[in-house]
C-alpha cells in the first residue's frame, strides 16, 4: 500500500519526496524500513522528523541523497529527480546538500587537522586556490564560533563533543550548500552544550539561508527548531504539521504519546504512568494495516485491515489514522 | 531526613594521575540516602558523576586514589576487604550502566546470565534460579521471558537489553541500586518505560536508589532528592521540591534553562551555558563555575565558596551570590 503524494507546502518545494520505498535485505528476509513516505520541504524551511530508534528517519535521510538507491520512488531536489541520476551529475547535485551525522567525534577522521579536514571539501569540488581555500576555512570557523588559530593545527581527540560538532557543521557550511541534513546533530550531547548547537544551527540557518530537514527522536529538541514536524513510526508518515499546531492538538494517538513522554523538568508534574506499552515492532514483518496498531490505546479491526492514509485534519495538519484525535473519523 | 542513612559518603575524593598532572574526578563530596529513598544525582559530561558511582562501589580504576569514607550499612565500604566487597556487591549493592552491554557478558545466553547470578548469590538449585528469572523478567516487563532465556543480548533491542540488565540487578534484592544513566542511550518513550519500572521496583522493594543523568528534567518527577555536581563537587544539594522552586545556585538554573521546553514557541533561542566546564588538571581558585557564570563577581575568581545550608532544611549550596536570597541575586 502507498500513501498518496500529499501536503503541498509550496508550488516549489526545494524537496518533494514521493513514496519512497527503502528496503535492506537481510539473509532471505526483507527490512522494511521505509514503506511510501511523501513529504515537501519548502525553500527556507525546517522540517523536524521525529520518531523511535529504528523508525527509518535515517535511512530516509540518506535515500534524499541517494547514499541508499530507494527501491521505488522519487525524491525530486529543486526539481531534478535525484533517483535517476548518476555519476557526475549527482555528485554535482549533492554539493549542494550536506550531512551531518549523531557522532561527531566519529565522524571526523582522527588523524587530520582541523583545517584539512574543514577543507577537503574544498579540494574535492575544486577549489585549487590555496588561499582562497583558507580564507573559507577561516570564515565559517569563526561563524562555529571557533577561533580559527586555535583550532586549525588541531587534531579532533583534542576537542569535546560540542567542539567537534561545531567543527561537522563548520565542513557542512563550507561549501555553501542549500539543504542539510542534520540526522541527530544534538542527540549525543550534554544538555547545556545541546543548547549551544540548536542556537548554532538556527543561527546558521538564518545567514546562510539555509533549507533543513532536523532529524531526532526528542520531540522537544525538534519542537525548537521547527516550522513544520513529521512523526514517523515504523517506516510511515503517521502525522505532519506546523510545529505549533502539532504539540498543541496531536491528531495521531502516537504523536500524543511522544509528547506524553518527554520528561517535564518540574517536580509538581508527575511523569505519567507507562505511557508507551511495548516496544515497536520488527520492520522485517511489520503488522498489516496501521503499524502503530499492536501499541494503539484506540486500535480496532479496521485498524488492522486497512493501512490509513494521510489527510488533512486541520490547515496544514495531515494525519494517517483511522481514529484520529481531532477531526472526525 | 528519615530515618539513619542507609549509604553516606563522607568527605570522598578520588584523584587520578594523568599525563597532564593529577585530575580530581570527584572533590569532597558528602552525600546520603536512606532505604526506600532516591537520590538524583546531576551534571553535565565529565563533572564526575560516574567516577563518584564507581569510588561508591568500590570499582574505581586501578591508579585511582580515593580518600573518604563510604559508609554502606554500618561499614565502610573503603576499608573492606575484596572478597567481601565481592559479595555484596552481587547482593546489596547493584548497579545498571548507560551501555547494558557493560554489565551483559556477550557470549552468554540471557538465562544463564540470570541464573548464574542467582545460584551464585541466593544459593538456589537450577530449576528454582529459572523460575525466579522468569519471575524477573515479567516483572522488567519483558514478553515471552521463556524464549527470552536462551537469546543472546545482542538479539535484543536496546531498551531490552536494559531491561534484562535491571533484572539482573534487581535479582538479589538489593538493598541499594545505582543507576548511572539508565536511559540515556534510548529513546523518550523507552526511557519513560524504564524509568517506571525502576521506580515501582524501587517502591516495590523499599529499595534505595541513586539516578545519575545529565537531564534535570529525568529526576524532576521521580527523585525524593538532587545533588548538582559540578567539575567534582556537589555545588547544590536539596529536596528535589525545593531545588527546583528554590534553587540557589546559578549553575543548577542554567542547566534547567537550557533544556527546551516543549511549551515554548519555536525558533525561541535558548539559554545556552556559554563555555565549557574548566580542565579538571587545572583546577580554579575561586568557583569552578564562574568563568560560565552571569552572576559572576570579584569574589567569585578569588575564592571557593564552601557548600552552605540554606534557610530550608536539607538544602545546601556552594555560591557567593545565591539566587532567590536578600543577599544574593533577585530571581
Ligand atoms: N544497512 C542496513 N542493513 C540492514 N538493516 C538496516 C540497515 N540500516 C538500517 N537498517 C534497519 O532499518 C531500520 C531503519 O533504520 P534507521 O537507521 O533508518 O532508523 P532510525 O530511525 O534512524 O533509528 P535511530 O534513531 O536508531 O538512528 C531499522 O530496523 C534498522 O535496523
Ligand atoms: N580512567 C580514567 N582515567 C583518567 N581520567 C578519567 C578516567 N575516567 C574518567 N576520567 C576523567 O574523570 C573526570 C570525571 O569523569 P566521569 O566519567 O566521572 O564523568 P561523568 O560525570 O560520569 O561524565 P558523563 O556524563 O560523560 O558520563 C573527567 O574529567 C574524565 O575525563
Ligand atoms: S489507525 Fe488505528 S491503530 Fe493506527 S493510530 Fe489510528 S487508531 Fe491507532
Ligand atoms: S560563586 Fe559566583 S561564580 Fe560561582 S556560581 Fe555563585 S555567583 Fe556564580
Ligand atoms: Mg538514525
Ligand atoms: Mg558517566
Amino acid at each position: 500500500m502507498m500513501q498518496p503524494v500529499s501536503q503541498p507546502v509550496s508550488d516549489d518545494p526545494l524537496l518533494r519526496v514521493e513514496n519512497l520505498v527503502v528496503e535492506y535485505p537481510v539473509g532471505n528476509k526483507t527490512v522494511h524500513a521505509v514503506s511510501g513516505v511523501s513529504l515537501d520541504i519548502a525553500r527556507g524551511e525546517t522540517l523536524g522528523l521525529v520518531g523511535e530508534s529504528g523508525c527509518g528517519k535515517s535511512t530516509l535521510g540518506r535515500a534524499v541523497l541517494q547514499l541508499r538507491r530507494p527501491v521505488s520512488g522519487k525524491v525530486l531536489f529543486d526539481g531534478q529527480d535525484l533517483t535517476e541520476m548518476q555519476g557526475d551529475t549527482l555528485r554535482r547535485i549533492r554539493r549542494r546538500v550536506q550531512l551531518i551525522f549523531q557522532d561527531p567525534i566519529a565522524s571526523l577522521n582522527p588523524r587530520r587537522r582541523i583545517g584539512d579536514i574543514i577543507a577537503e571539501p574544498l579540494v574535492i569540488s575544486g577549489v585549487r586556490d590555496a588561499k582562497k581555500r583558507e580564507q573559507l576555512v577561516h570564515d565559517v570557523l569563526g561563524a562555529v564560533g571557533l577561533d580559527p588559530q586555535l583550532v586549525i593545527g588541531r587534531l579532533p581527540h583534542e576537542f569535546s563533543g560540542g567542539q567537534c560538532q561545531r567543527i561537522c557543521i563548520a565542513r557542512a557550511l563550507v561549501l555553501n550548500p542549500e539543504f542539510i541534513i542534520c540526522d541527530e546533530p544534538v542527540s549525543a550531547l550534554d544538555v547545556s552544550i545541546r543548547a549551544q548547537i540548536l542556537n548554532l544551527l538556527e543561527e546558521m540557518k538564518a545567514r546562510y539561508g539555509l533549507t533543513l530537514l532536523f532529524i531526532a527522536h526528542d520531540l522537544a529538541v525538534v519542537k525548537a527548531v521547527s516550522d513544520r514536524v513529521a512523526v514517523m513510526y515504523l517506516g510511515r508518515l503517521c502525522e505532519v504539521g506546523p510545529s505549533e499546531q502539532l504539540f498543541a492538538q496531536p491528531a495521531h494517538p502516537y504523536t500524543a504519546l511522544l509528547i506524553e513522554a518527554i520528561p517535564v523538568p518540574d517536580p509538581d508534574v508527575r511523569p505519567a504512568e507507562s505511557v508507551a506499552v511495548g516496544e515497536p515492532p520488527s520492520p522485517i514483518a511489520p503488522p498489516s494495516g496501521c503499524r502503530f496498531r499492536t501499541r494503539c490505546p484506540r486500535a480496532d479491526q479496521r485498524c488492522s485491515d486497512e493501512v490509513p492514509e494521510l489527510r488533512e485534519v486541520a490547515p496544514g495538519q495531515f494525519v494517517a489514522c483511522h481514529h484520529p484525535l481531532i477531526g472526525a473519523a | 531526613m528519615t530515618g539513619p542513612a542507609l549509604l553516606s559518603v563522607e568527605g570522598v575524593s578520588v584523584n587520578l594521575p594523568t599525563p597532564r598532572g593529577n585530575l580530581r574526578a570527584v572533590d569532597r563530596v558528602d552525600l546520603s540516602v536512606g532505604a526506600g529513598r532516591t537520590l538524583g544525582i546531576v551534571g553535565e559530561s565529565g563533572c564526575g558523576k560516574t567516577m563518584l558511582s564507581r569510588a561508591i562501589l568500590q570499582l574505581l580504576p586501578k591508579k585511582a586514589m580515593l580518600s573518604g569514607r563510604v559508609m554502606f550499612d554500618g561499614q565502610d565500604l573503603v576499608r573492606l576487604d575484596r572478597e567481601r566487597l565481592r559479595k555484596l556487591r552481587g547482593r546489596s549493592l547493584a548497579v545498571v550502566f548507560q551501555d547494558p552491554m557493560t554489565s551483559l557478558n556477550p557470549v552468554l545466553t540471557i538465562g544463564t546470565q540470570l541464573i548464574e547470578t542467582l545460584q551464585e548469590h541466593l544459593e538456589l538449585d537450577g530449576q528454582a534460579a529459572k523460575l525466579r528469572s522468569i519471575e524477573l523478567l515479567t516483572a522488567v516487563g519483558i514478553p515471552a521471558p521463556e524464549q527470552r532465556l536462551m537469546q543472546y543480548p545482542h538479539q535484543l533491542s536496546g531498551g531490552m537489553r536494559q531491561r534484562v540488565a535491571i533484572a539482573i540487578a534487581l535479582s538479589c534484592e538489593p538493598k541499594l541500586l545505582i543507576a548511572d544513566e539508565p536511559t540515556t542511550a534510548l529513546d523518550v518513550t523507552i526511557q519513560a518505560q524504564i524509568l517506571d519500572l525502576l521506580a515501582r521496583e524501587q517502591r516495590r522493594r523499599h529499595m534505595a536508589m541513586i539516578i545519575i543523568t545529565h537531564d534535570l528534567g529525568v529526576v524532576a518527577g521521580r527523585t525524593d532528592e538532587v545533588a548538582v555536581m559540578y567539575a567534582g563537587r556537589v555545588v547544590e544539594r536539596a529536596p528535589t521540591h525545593d531545588l527546583f522552586k528554590r534553587m540557589r545556585m546559578p549553575y543548577t538554573e542554567a542547566l534547567l534553562a537550557a533544556i527546551p521546553k516543549i511549551d515554548a514557541k519555536p525558533h525561541t533561542p535558548l539559554p545556552a551555558i556559554s563555555g565549557r566546564p574548566p580542565d579538571p588538571t587545572r583546577p580554579l581558585k575561586g568557583c569552578s563555575f564562574s568563568p560560565r557564570c552571569r552572576y559572576a563577581w570579584a569574589q567569585c575568581q578569588i575564592e571557593k565558596p564552601r557548600l552552605e545550608d540554606a534557610d530550608s532544611p536539607g538544602h545546601q549550596y556552594a555560591c557567593f551570590r545565591p539566587l532567590n536570597t536578600v543577599a544574593g541575586v533577585p530571581a
